[in-house]
This record gives C-alpha cells, sequence and structure tokens, in this order.
C-alpha cells in the first residue's frame, strides 16, 4: 500500500492510498483536478503532467525516451517533470508529493 | 478534405499499409502538388512533433483553408477557430472551449451516449445485411454528435439525411456548393439560437467572450463549421476501419470481451494504426529547413499523422495492430497546440463502441469493399471505405 499526495493548481491537497495501477490512474479515480488521462495512460496525450517533489527524485526513477521526448516539448516541463501514467504504484512510492502541473 | 477519390471493388482484407514507409525512411520527407500551391509532407514522428509545436515557423494562421490540403481558399473565407490561429490567440478560443468538450467525461453523457451506441447495434443485429459506412458509423457519428452539440436528438436526422459526401461530389475533391448546405445550415442555428437561446453550444458560444469582447457571429460560425468538418469523416472512418479489423481477425472480439480492461489502449491503438486525418498543413514564415530539407518563407509543409504513427524508429512491428500497446506516443489526435479538441468525443464514441461490441456482436464478417483510397501526390493511401457491406451476428 502506497500513500500518495497531489497538490493542485488550486493549492488544493489531496491525499490517497492504492496498491495497483498508475498513479495517473490514482488521480483520476480521485478526481484531482487537472490529471485527465485522456489517452487513458499510453503516454501520447500529455494530461498527466506532475513536478515530483526534489526530494522524492530517487524514489519515483526516471523517465523513458519515449517519456522524454513527449516532456520536451511539453509546457512548463522541468527537470522534475513526469508522466504519471507512466508511474506505477508500488511501495517504492509511499509517502511521495506530486504537484498537478496545471 | 483530400484529394481525389478512387474506387476499387474487391473482397475486404483489413489491410492498411504504409502508404510513407519508403520515402519516410529514405529521405524523411514527401512531396505533392496541389493546386499550384506544392505541400512538403513530414514523415518522421520526431520532425512531425517539433513542426507542430514550433507554430512560430510553422503556422496555422494563414487565409482560410490554406492549411488544409487539399486547400479549401478558393471554396471559404471563414477561418475555423481555433485551428486556423495561433498562439497566444489561440489558447484564447481554446480555454473557452475546453470545458465544453470534456462534457463527454461526464456520467450522464456515458449513459445516453451508450444507448444511443446500443440502439445502432441491435439494430444492425437485427437486419442480415447491412452497410458499416451509412447503417453503423454515419449513425452513430450523428447522433452522437447531438450531445457533443446538446441538441435535439432529432437534429441528427437531417445530418444523417446528408449522407457521407456532404462536402464532395463524385470524383470531386472539394465542392463549394455542397459546403454551402452545411454553412447555410449553421447560419440558420445560430439565428435559432439567438432568436430561443438555450443550453447549447450555439448558445454557449454566443454568449462567450474573448477579451472582453463578444465572439462574432462569424467566430462562432468558425468553431461550429469546425465541430461538423472535422468530427464526421474523422469518426465515420475510425469506426468503419474499426469493424473491418474484427472482419479480418475473427478472434480479437472474443478476446476484449474476455479482458475489457484493454479497451483503452486498444482504443489508442486503433487510432493510430488506423490515422484517420492522414496530414494537416502549415504555412511556413521564414526561411527554414525540415529534415534537412530547404524550405521556403510562404510555402506549405504538412505534418503527416499517419507516417508519423508507423514510424518504426518509435513504435515496435509498427505495422501490427497489438490492442495491448501499452507505451503508444502515437500523434493520430495531432499534437501540442492543436491536437485534436474532439478528442474526448472521439474516443468516449470508440471506447464504448468496442465495449458493446464485445457484449452483443459474436462475428462480423465484410462482403464487400469499396475502398477510400487518398491520393497524396507520389502516395496512395487508404484512409477507410466508401462502402462496407458486412453481416453482424448476435452473441
Ligand atoms: C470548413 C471546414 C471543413 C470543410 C469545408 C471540409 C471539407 C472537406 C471535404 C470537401 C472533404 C472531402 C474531400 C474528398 O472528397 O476528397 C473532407 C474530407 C475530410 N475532412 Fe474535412 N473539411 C473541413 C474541416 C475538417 C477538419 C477540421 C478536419 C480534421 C481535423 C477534417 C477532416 C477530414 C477528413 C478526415 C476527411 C476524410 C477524407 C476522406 O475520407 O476522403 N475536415 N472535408
Ligand atoms: C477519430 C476521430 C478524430 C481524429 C483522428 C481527429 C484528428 C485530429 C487531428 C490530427 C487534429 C490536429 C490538426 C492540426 O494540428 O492542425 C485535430 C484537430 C481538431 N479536431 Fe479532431 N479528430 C477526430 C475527431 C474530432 C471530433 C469528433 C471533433 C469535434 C466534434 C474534432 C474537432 C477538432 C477540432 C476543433 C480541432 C482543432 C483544434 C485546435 O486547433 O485547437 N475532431 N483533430
Ligand atoms: S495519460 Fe496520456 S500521456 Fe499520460
Amino acid at each position: 500500500m502506497a500513500k500518495i499526495t497531489f497538490i493542485t493548481s488550486s493549492n488544493e491537497k489531496i491525499t490517497v492510498a492504492a496498491t495497483e495501477g498508475s498513479v495517473m490512474e490514482l488521480a483520476v479515480n480521485n478526481n484531482v483536478q487537472g490529471i485527465d488521462g485522456d489517452c487513458g495512460g499510453v503516454c501520447s496525450c500529455a494530461t498527466c503532467h506532475v513536478f515530483v517533489a526534489p526530494e522524492d527524485v530517487d524514489k519515483v526513477g526516471v523517465a523513458s525516451e519515449i517519456e522524454t521526448d513527449m516532456l520536451e516539448l511539453a509546457d512548463d516541463a522541468n527537470e522534475y517533470s513526469r508522466l504519471c501514467c507512466q508511474i506505477p504504484v508500488t511501495d517504492a512510492i509511499d509517502n511521495v508529493v506530486f504537484t498537478v502541473a496545471k | 478534405m483530400f484529394s481525389l477519390i478512387t474506387k476499387t471493388l474487391r473482397m475486404a482484407k483489413c489491410k492498411f499499409a504504409d502508404a510513407f514507409k519508403e520515402e519516410r525512411e529514405k529521405s524523411g520527407i514527401g512531396k505533392m502538388d496541389d493546386q499550384g500551391d506544392p505541400v512538403v509532407m513530414l514523415l518522421n514522428h520526431k520532425d512531425v512533433r517539433k513542426a507542430a509545436h514550433n507554430y512560430k515557423v510553422f503556422s496555422s494562421e494563414a487565409v482560410p483553408g490554406r492549411i488544409v490540403v487539399p486547400s479549401e481558399v478558393n471554396i471559404r473565407t471563414t477561418r475555423q477557430i481555433p485551428f486556423e490561429v495561433d498562439p497566444p490567440m489561440h489558447k484564447e478560443y481554446r480555454s473557452l472551449l475546453e470545458a465544453w468538450f470534456k462534457r463527454p467525461l461526464q456520467d450522464t453523457y456515458e449513459e445516453k451516449l451508450t444507448t444511443i451506441i446500443s440502439t445502432v447495434l441491435d439494430d444492425v443485429l437485427s437486419k442480415d445485411k447491412v452497410d458499416v459506412v451509412s447503417d453503423l458509423a454515419l449513425v452513430i457519428q450523428s447522433r452522437a454528435l447531438t450531445l457533443l452539440l446538446n441538441v435535439p436528438f432529432d437534429k441528427s436526422v437531417k445530418w444523417i439525411s446528408w449522407g457521407t459526401h456532404v462536402f464532395r461530389s463524385e470524383g470531386e475533391a472539394l465542392d463549394g456548393d455542397k459546403a454551402a448546405i452545411l454553412y447555410n445550415y449553421i447560419d440558420e442555428e445560430i439565428d435559432n439560437a439567438i432568436a430561443n437561446p438555450a443550453d447549447n453550444l450555439y448558445s454557449t458560444l454566443l454568449a462567450a467572450e474573448v477579451n472582453g469582447k463578444k465572439l462574432t457571429k462569424e467566430e462562432v460560425k468558425g468553431v461550429l463549421i469546425l465541430t461538423f468538418a472535422g468530427g464526421r469523416d474523422t469518426v465515420i472512418n475510425a469506426l468503419t476501419n474499426m469493424m473491418s479489423y474484427f472482419s479480418a481477425n475473427k478472434k480479437a472480439l472474443d478476446y476484449i470481451r474476455s479482458k475489457p480492461e484493454i479497451i483503452k489502449t486498444a482504443v489508442e491503438e486503433f487510432i493510430r494504426y488506423f490515422s484517420p486525418l492522414t496530414h494537416m498543413g502549415r504555412v511556413v514564415t521564414e526561411d527554414t529547413t525540415v529534415c534537412e530539407h530547404a524550405v521556403k518563407a510562404d510555402s506549405r509543409i504538412s505534418l503527416c499523422w499517419a507516417s508519423a504513427n508507423r514510424d518504426e524508429k518509435v513504435f515496435e512491428n509498427p505495422d501490427e495492430v497489438i490492442l495491448e500497446r501499452k507505451v503508444n506516443p502515437h500523434v493520430g489526435f495531432g499534437f501540442s497546440h492543436h491536437n485534436c479538441l474532439g478528442a474526448t468525443h472521439a474516443r468516449q464514441i470508440m471506447r464504448i463502441t468496442l465495449k458493446l461490441l464485445a457484449e452483443k456482436v459474436s462475428d462480423i464478417t465484410v462482403l464487400e469493399a469499396e475502398e477510400n483510397i487518398e491520393n497524396l501526390g507520389e502516395f496512395t493511401r487508404k484512409v477507410g471505405y466508401n462502402s462496407l457491406k458486412a453481416t453482424f451476428k448476435k452473441r
């Protein structure tokens, strides 16, 4: 079981828990504002863009090349950007904080 | 909005070949003439995405109709919004529209769409033989559009009666008179909405403001035309082609029925593989190069989504339909600023249709197919069918 916190652009803090699926699915199922997950998680829409808290980067891991190419052309992407449909929910990311990009 | 339709009559196999492979690997670009205004087509996934992102050099805001291939400059003057507007103005219009075009995610919308599609499938199942294009795809597309606009269901009767050839006459790519049917219809509906405001897209747009100014009638028209035109052949081809796939892959329906959780990835894969919109143009604003090829200011390029979607540098086994393709950065709905505004609606139509098909239908068999082939200069590409006669069996 991993506990995950989202901070939306209206500064709402939402903490939820799950054992499986992707971080995008978790956000969509909990109506986290700003995460739409339009493409269902296949890395084609960039509507699941989040910033990983700097102290959590090691836990979350790095983006694949395909994800990086996608992020390169996303609005306001920075070194902490991830497409959260590409992050599986596992115990490894317990207590991680994601800030929603839009 | 493509070139001439040639007709081929033959038994159908669901094969949608990659028309651009050779040229993509060789030079990365394709060339086609179009009414004296040639087009350099970008074929690589990377180049297509980069150019789509770089609106300053590759603009959508040319003379209305010029970014469309074949060019529509001679048949219309109305600027399509937000399609033919560059950032930053593009964003002003987009933000007006975005919430409305996300409505397909609401539960009530999904329920109504399910009823619409279910009714059409039951009707198809009650017949010995149907034309998938006119009896299934056109009907679902038209009825679903009443939900997107939030207008009475009856409105779809007229849209269906226009047939699939609302903009075209036999053998002619672009037909101004036929486009006028749509233009006049929209003018009338806007006037109706002015007289009797309602909770529909017409009235919502009429009440909307950009930078403190109400949208003009011309701007409202620009948005609506796009909603009708952009979402018609694309959705019809996506649905029809999906049916042809099930005829050629007899086990796929059972498979999806046993694993409905793959519906989302399957739909993205169909959009990638079929790429219902082949390409879209841009006008070059300064002398530059694309894929090491010089292009001049005021010339045209196109972003070839269909080629990018088969790029072997990005997709493993690009010519295979892999229903569970997990990472699928396709550009079937475009990319960056102008990515498809109707995608939420289109995806819902595809997902619900697939779900209901798997539940209700045990077999689809194509009997006769007339392919719709686009001629794009040196390339020919099958984009869908003009007609597809088939039998549907109940589960
Ligand atoms: C005022 C707006 C538009 C007009 C008047 C228009 C006109 C046309 C015409 C005349 C055709 C038939 C071409 C042929 O027979 O070869 C066509 C087909 C098509 N259009 Fe458009 N178009 C418009 C906007 C759009 C937009 C915005 C999109 C997509 C984003 C789009 C996508 C398509 C597609 C996919 C086809 C099908 C090609 C085929 O099956 O042959 N259209 N349109
Ligand atoms: C499977 C179905 C569809 C496909 C494959 C598709 C494809 C595309 C593509 C590739 C673009 C990008 C054009 C560009 O970059 O210039 C686009 C834009 C657009 N599409 Fe679609 N489309 C589909 C359905 C729809 C539907 C149902 C609607 C609305 C009813 C729609 C409305 C639009 C609009 C308004 C734009 C312009 C967005 C902008 O400029 O910001 N499309 N579509
Ligand atoms: S949900 Fe589409 S890229 Fe993540």
